[in-house]
């Protein structure tokens, strides 16, 4: 009985079927070995933390969603039977209607009812300028930023405070002319022509082409005065004063101006300090670290209590004029210390490359110093925008009701005083807070991801 | 003002600034540009607040609304900029405001050193001490070794420290930055004692957990008079705002309300008559129309209207009327005649 070869097989001619990984190494459980108890340290700090998780969640939700009240007309509703109201004893929870109630208030401030519309319609300009800009996969880019620092500024600033300014002339000696919006766009152009002959002459004694920048310059007084021209047009916009200002509105306001004028200023003095020129380097350190080194409540302090006993009688500035231009000063020094970071963190080799390459100083900051710099630091100028978004609370010790301005001033309401009102009020205004600087710093998560083209 | 936003977006010399009213005339610059800038707090219950609809109330807010009713008879022209308490003085200082309705107590300095004048009273306040009711005191004095919970950098903890020493008693100061803050600690058993002006006090209760089981001791260890501010050396702009108040005091103690103003116009009563400016012309020598105190009464109310609306009985804050009562009737509140 020969066997035939083919009826002996020691060996599988398929290969067997694998196995399922043990049960203890995928799935939950297997997620859950690896790394919450892989080990006796990791096993207790688990344990740690989900004990303090107990802690925490039950308590925060029964506070703020199970039982909290939700409806209500005043402070009966959030009350417990010794304080004049209907609930259990020992009842402590969030008072939302309160919330409800206050919430046009703690949005948009005093604002007058009848022209909301118009802070909403800003609101919904900015959102729709933003959302498309921050996403890479949108096109027309650079219509965009136009209309986002060129245009909506003007129209938001027309929308929300009227427009219809009151321009009176700033050059010619009031004897000579007397004052009226005519004597404005003389003196305007007047002051278009020095600049202009001034920028021609010096470019001349620099001996480089005279007529390209008079041009430039030109154009810019051009449209300095369309924007001054709209601001001043009476589009028949009723006006609102910025003491009608307020709630998120106003923070948003205080912020977007900060952020917006911060990052050029920023760029511009951190070019500044870097410079070879002494003038301009000792200006830009100067103005650094004067502003780093004074705290933000004391700028606002003094712009708000001070300046106005400088200034001569019957003058006076806008309160929220005065914030804002301290704000944004105030961030322009941080963003220009986060910039300089950046700078100095690129190789001496790019700034040589791109002198090699005929390059003047403007064209290599442009085009190769700047976007590299720039992207190793959006962390830095994320966290400084965040900073700052928060920092624009402290604008209520000058009496400027901003969000949080707004919540505490509604503390005094004694309709709705309890004693769960300002807890109620402050756990809304930090999620609110968390919102944002959180999608902040998402959005600067994604951008970093999406910029690093892998130098590392 | 609206104008000054301007240079916000330049920041160019060249626009110019704003001119507001600074000048010696107060009135005329409040005529011509046509409301009240009054100085508000930024949210005393009963005194200065704004409601669910951001309009803002209270006994202080109704001195500035009685004044634009005086100047415009319309009593709704009138401008508010909160203030904080340390900007307060400079904003008026400075023209930013025409009048400080603050709950601001008149002290010698303030009238002397701050070039500013107090224009009358329109609430007597003064430091007073809530406790719990188990504890059974009755008088401040049977609180030797009690923790005091307070404001900080107010005037509160060093009328305690003076109350205390002069009585030789112990005690512990527990201070805080916010009144939300005392209160959340008295509230929770950090202190025994919890002290701030009487006004503050009934406004505060409303934020215990059991208001029920506080009582506020009858010691009143400080004098508060609140009242309007005006600048100094403008004795016309001064004169109406003191006499706005005066004739919201009369008002009460002649039985004239906004609801029977009318009717009273026609009565025969001199003195009503005179205030109510059917009879003489008091209203020209201070500046404004004869019917001016009509305005305040009629648009406002008396000074018992205002008193019961903001901060009376009937509302949350439940404060009797005590020495802010007329004069006739055991209380401060007195105002020469309109005559």
């Amino acid at each position: 009985m020969a066997k035939s070869k083919d009826d002996v097989s020691f060996v599988r001619s398929q290969l067997v079927e694998a196995l399922p990984p043990p049960i203890t190494e995928v799935g939950v459980l297997g997620w859950m070995r690896k790394n919450l108890f892989s080990s006796i340290t990791n096993t207790i700090m688990t344990l740690i933390g989900l004990f303090i998780l107990y802690l925490v969640v039950p308590g925060t939700l029964n506070w703020t969603i199970f039982e909290a009240v939700w409806s209500g007309t005043s402070r009966e509703a959030c009350t417990t039977i010794p304080q004049g109201g209907a609930l259990p004893d020992d009842w402590n929870a969030a008072c939302w209607p309160y919330v409800g109630a206050y919430l046009k208030l703690f949005v948009y401030g005093r604002y007058p009812d009848a022209e909301l519309w118009r802070v909403n319609l800003s609101l919904f300009m900015f959102f729709a300028g933003l959302i498309p800009m921050a996403m890479p996969s949108v096109p027309y880019k650079r219509e965009n930023i136009i209309f986002m620092l060129g245009i909506f500024p003007v129209v938001a600033f027309i929308l929300m405070s009227g427009g219809n300014l009151n321009l009176n002339g700033f050059l010619i000696p009031e004897t000579i002319f007397a004052p009226s919006e005519f004597k404005f766009w003389i003196d305007f152009l007047v002051l278009t022509a020095i600049i202009v002959g001034f920028v021609g002459w010096y470019m001349k004694a620099t001996a480089t082409d005279p007529k390209s920048a008079m041009k430039v310059t030109a154009l810019a007084m051009a449209v300095l005065g369309l924007v001054l021209f709209s601001m001043a047009f009476d589009f028949g916009l009723e006006s609102i004063e910025t003491p009608l200002w307020g709630g998120f509105v106003m923070t948003l306001v205080i912020a977007v101006t900060g952020i917006v004028a911060s990052l050029p200023l920023g760029i511009l003095l951190a070019l500044g300090r870097r410079s070879d020129m002494p003038a301009v380097s000792l200006f830009s350190v100067i103005f650094i670290e004067f502003w780093r080194g004074v705290p933000l409540i004391t700028v606002l302090f003094m712009s708000s209590v001070m300046l106005p006993l400088f200034l001569p009688d019957g003058v006076s500035f806008d309160k929220l004029l005065r914030a804002l231009i301290g704000v944004a000063l105030f961030s322009s020094a941080y963003m220009a210390e986060v910039v300089r970071g950046g700078m100095q963190a690129i190789p001496k080799g790019q700034y040589e490359g791109a002198m090699a390459v005929g390059l003047n100083y403007w064209q290599s900051m442009r085009m190769i110093i700047l976007p590299q710099a720039l992207k190793i630091v959006i962390p830095g100028i994320v966290n400084t925008f965040i900073g700052l978004f928060k920092d624009t609370t402290l604008v209520s010790i000058i009496g400027l009701l901003d969000f949080l301005g707004m919540i505490n001033l509604s503390h005094s309401d004694s309709n709705w005083a309890t004693p769960v009102q300002a807890l109620t009020s402050y756990v809304f205004c930090a999620f609110v807070f968390w919102v944002f600087c959180f999608g902040m710093a998402r959005y600067s998560l994604f951008m970093e991801r999406r910029l690093d083209t892998g130098h590392r | 003002m609206r104008k000054t936003i301007l240079s916000a977006a330049f920041g160019v010399a060249a626009v110019g600034l704003a001119v507001s009213g600074a000048s010696a005339a107060t009135l005329d610059d409040v005529k011509a540009k046509g409301f009240v800038q009054c100085g508000v707090s930024q949210g005393l219950p009963g005194f200065s607040n704004p409601d669910e609809a951001g309009n803002w109330t209270g006994l202080d807010v109704d001195l500035c609304r009685g004044v634009a009713a005086a100047v415009f008879g319309d009593a709704t022209a009138v401008k508010y900029t909160p203030l904080s308490a340390k900007e307060r003085f400079t904003a008026l200082q400075s023209g930013e405001v025409d009048i400080l309705s603050r709950n601001t107590t008149w002290t010698a300095t303030r009238d002397t050193t701050l070039g500013l004048n107090f224009a009358g009273v329109n609430y007597y306040d003064g430091q007073g001490f809530m406790v719990r009711s188990d504890l059974n005191v009755k008088s401040a004095l049977e609180l030797s070794g009690a923790s005091v919970c307070t404001n900080t950098g107010t005037t509160t903890e060093l009328n305690v420290a003076d109350y205390f020493r002069a009585n030789k008693l112990e005690y512990e100061i527990v201070a805080f930055e916010k009144a939300d803050e005392v209160v959340a600690a008295y509230d929770a058993g950090r202190c025994d004692v919890y002290t701030t002006d009487q006004s503050g006090l009934y406004a505060q209760r409303l934020k215990l957990t059991n208001p029920g089981e506080h009582v506020v001791l009858p010691e009143i260890i400080s004098k508060e008079p609140l009242g309007p501010v005006v600048r100094q050396g403008d004795d016309q702009w001064f004169n109406l705002v003191k006499w706005t108040h005066f004739a919201m005091v009369n008002a009460e103690e002649l039985g004239i309300t906004s609801a029977n103003a009318d009717e009273m116009k026609g009565g025969d009563n001199p003195a009503v008559k005179r205030v109510l400016g059917t009879e003489g012309a008091y209203g020209e020598a201070l500046g404004v129309s004869n019917d001016w105190a009509y305005n305040i009464i009629k648009q406002v109310g008396n000074y018992a209207e205002t008193f019961d609306r903001n901060v009376g009985p009937d509302t949350p804050l439940q404060i009797s009327r005590g020495v802010n009562a007329l004069w006739s009737q055991g209380g401060l509140q007195y105002a020469p005649p309109i005559r």
